[in-house]
Formats: structure tokens, sequence, C-alpha cells
């Protein structure tokens, strides 16, 4: 395989991260709901958390990205 | 079919293009053009100025205007407080600065100014370089802050209470990696974020685009409309993701200001 087609298929693996990253933000707002929507009185307060965990898990999601474009785009 | 076959290009919209000023502008042997960077920049510093100029007006019956701007800077001061305490007011103007330019930096990239012929716009946060010193100013206060007010105290931060012992050799090293990746996490976060939505915003226009130019009828109906659909929900997206990233960035800045005055 030459290495201009082996990075395609690299690229294109990195977008399972990404897919991989898309569950998680989803979950941590899944898990949110389900809190809030037991405890409504407590959720406000936890809203700078909601967005933290959100942080987090998007950055992994974002560096599957940034692979991807340092294999297309610089590799 | 119009012209040649159009594959349009996602990443020309990320082009720093001069618009005047000559090579000759150098400072310490690097160019210092006036790019469309630069005149965006501008423009959100505009925009801002003009946003808080009429706002800004201290009147004790606030009209609409001067609301939104207290809505803005009471957002801002609710943050600090519940994240670090009294102390926190202290560092209101740094974070409604950054959260303010990065939210009109982030919006004023998705302006539609592209229909005016020859026009496109410039998202001057889907730059690493721009990104990295926001971030910069964020890590550089911490430390600043940190150091002023702990001294050497502050390397503490790196042995969280109650560690055991025999773990004394390991927390550190997770602490000070944690600590050191804060500023690359910030940029690149927000860097990729609005470059990643800006990309796949231009393919599906380039799907848009490609399709009404195809020479077979059915093309338009079956590729483009569906596509341009996406495409309103994504731009809707994409507005929840400028905000979303300005107020994430103001948020990690103002917990690691924590970290700074409070020493957790």
């Amino acid at each position: 395989m030459d290495a201009e087609a082996a990075q395609m298929i690299g690229a294109g693996l990195a977008a399972i991260g990404a897919g991989i990253a898309a569950g998680g933000v989803g979950n941590v707002f899944s898990s949110f709901l389900q809190g809030a929507l037991r405890n409504p009185a407590a959720a406000d307060s936890q809203q700078g958390r909601l967005f933290i965990g959100f942080a987090a898990v998007e950055l992994l999601g974002l560096l599957a990205f940034v692979i991807a474009m340092i294999l297309i785009f610089v590799a | 079919m119009a012209g040649e076959s159009g594959k349009i290009d996602p990443m020309y919209q990320f082009k720093i293009e001069p618009l005047f000023g000559s090579d000759h502008w150098e400072i310490a042997g690097h160019n210092v053009m006036f790019t469309n960077s630069s005149l965006f920049m501008v423009l959100v510093l505009g925009a801002l100025w003009l946003f808080m100029a009429g706002g800004m007006k201290r009147d004790m019956v606030p009209g609409r205007w001067q609301m939104a701007v207290e809505g803005a800077t009471g957002f801002i001061n609710d943050m600090l407080t519940a994240n670090v305490g009294p102390e926190g007011k202290k560092y209101v103007p740094l974070v409604f600065s950054l959260f303010m330019f990065i939210l009109m930096a982030n919006f004023m990239g998705m302006m539609p100014f592209g229909i005016v012929p020859g026009v496109h716009p410039f998202t001057i946060t889907s730059h690493l370089t721009v990104t990295a010193v926001l971030a910069l100013f964020s890590f550089g206060t911490v430390l600043v802050v940190g150091f002023w007010k702990h001294g050497l105290h502050f390397f503490s931060l790196f042995v969280p209470h109650g560690t055991p012992w025999w773990l004394l050799w390991l927390i550190p090293v997770i602490e000070l990696f944690s600590f050191m990746i804060r500023p690359f996490s910030l940029a690149l976060r927000l860097f990729v974020a609005m470059t990643a939505g800006h990309i796949m915003m231009k393919v599906l226009a380039g799907f848009v685009i490609n399709g009404l130019n195809a020479e077979a009828a059915w093309v338009p109906l079956i590729v483009s409309f569906p596509a341009f659909l996406l495409m309103i929900g994504i731009t809707l997206l994409e507005l929840l993701v400028c905000a979303i990233q300005a107020y994430v960035f103001a948020l990690l800045t103002s917990l690691y200001i924590n970290d700074a005055v409070n020493l957790h």
C-alpha cells in the first residue's frame, strides 16, 4: 500500500474517534438530564460541572479530528 | 455544467490574505501587513465597543440595551463568584474581555458577508495562533496570580490534600502534566471546534452548489435540496457551538483562576 492511501485510511479511521466522542457527549447530557429530572432543584447549580464534563469529552473527539487533519494536510 | 468541474475547496476560507500594506512593514523580521484576520479583529473590536458603549449608561431604570450589557457582565460576575468566591470579582474584567471577544469573533465568522461578491467572512478564532495567545492570557494570569499570592507555596497545587505518602512519587507528576496541558487544551478546543464546523458547512455548501450545476435534472432535487435543509440545521448548531465554546473558555479560565487563588 502506498503512503498516501495509508494516510487517507488513517484519516478515515480517526473518524471513529469522533463518533465515539459523540456518544460520550450524549452520555454526559443524558446523565445530567436524568439527575436533573430526579432533583430539579439541584439542577441549576450543577450546570458548570455539566459543561466541564462536556468540554473534556468534546476535546477528545476534537483531537481525533486534529489527527485526521494532520494526516491529510501535514503528514 | 458551469465551467470546470467545481471542486469546492473547504480550506480556502481559512486563508490569510494581505489587504493593504507592503512587504516592508516588518517588526524583527516578521511581516506585519494588514490582513483579513486583522480586519476582522478590528470589526470584532468595533462591534464590542459599540455594544458596550450603547449600554454603559448607568440609568436607574435600565433600557433594553443596558439590560443586555448588564446581563452579559452579570453572567460572568455570577460565574466567577460561584467558582472562585468573593475574591473572584477582581478577575471579572479579564474573563469578560476573553468571553466577549471570543463570542463576537465566533459570531463574526458566521455572518453572511458572502452575499457581497468577492467578500467572505473570516473566523479569527479558527487559527491556532490566535487561540493560543488567548489561552496564554488565561494561563499566564494563573501563573502570575498563583506565584504572586502564594509564592513558592503555589507548588502545593501539585500535591492534593489527602495524598497517601506512598503515592507521592506519582501524583505530582500527573498533576504537573494536567497543569501544563491546560493552555494547549484551551487553545486546541476553540481552534478545532471552529475549524471543524466551518469545514463541514463549506462541504455541505459544495454539495448544494455542485448539485445545482449538475447536468442530470434529478440531482438538484435529490442532492441539493436535502443538503440545503441539512445546512440550515448545521448552521443553527454552529451558532450554538460558537456560544458554547466561548462559555467553556470563560468557565475553564475561571476554574483555573480558582486553583491559583484558593490552591485546592
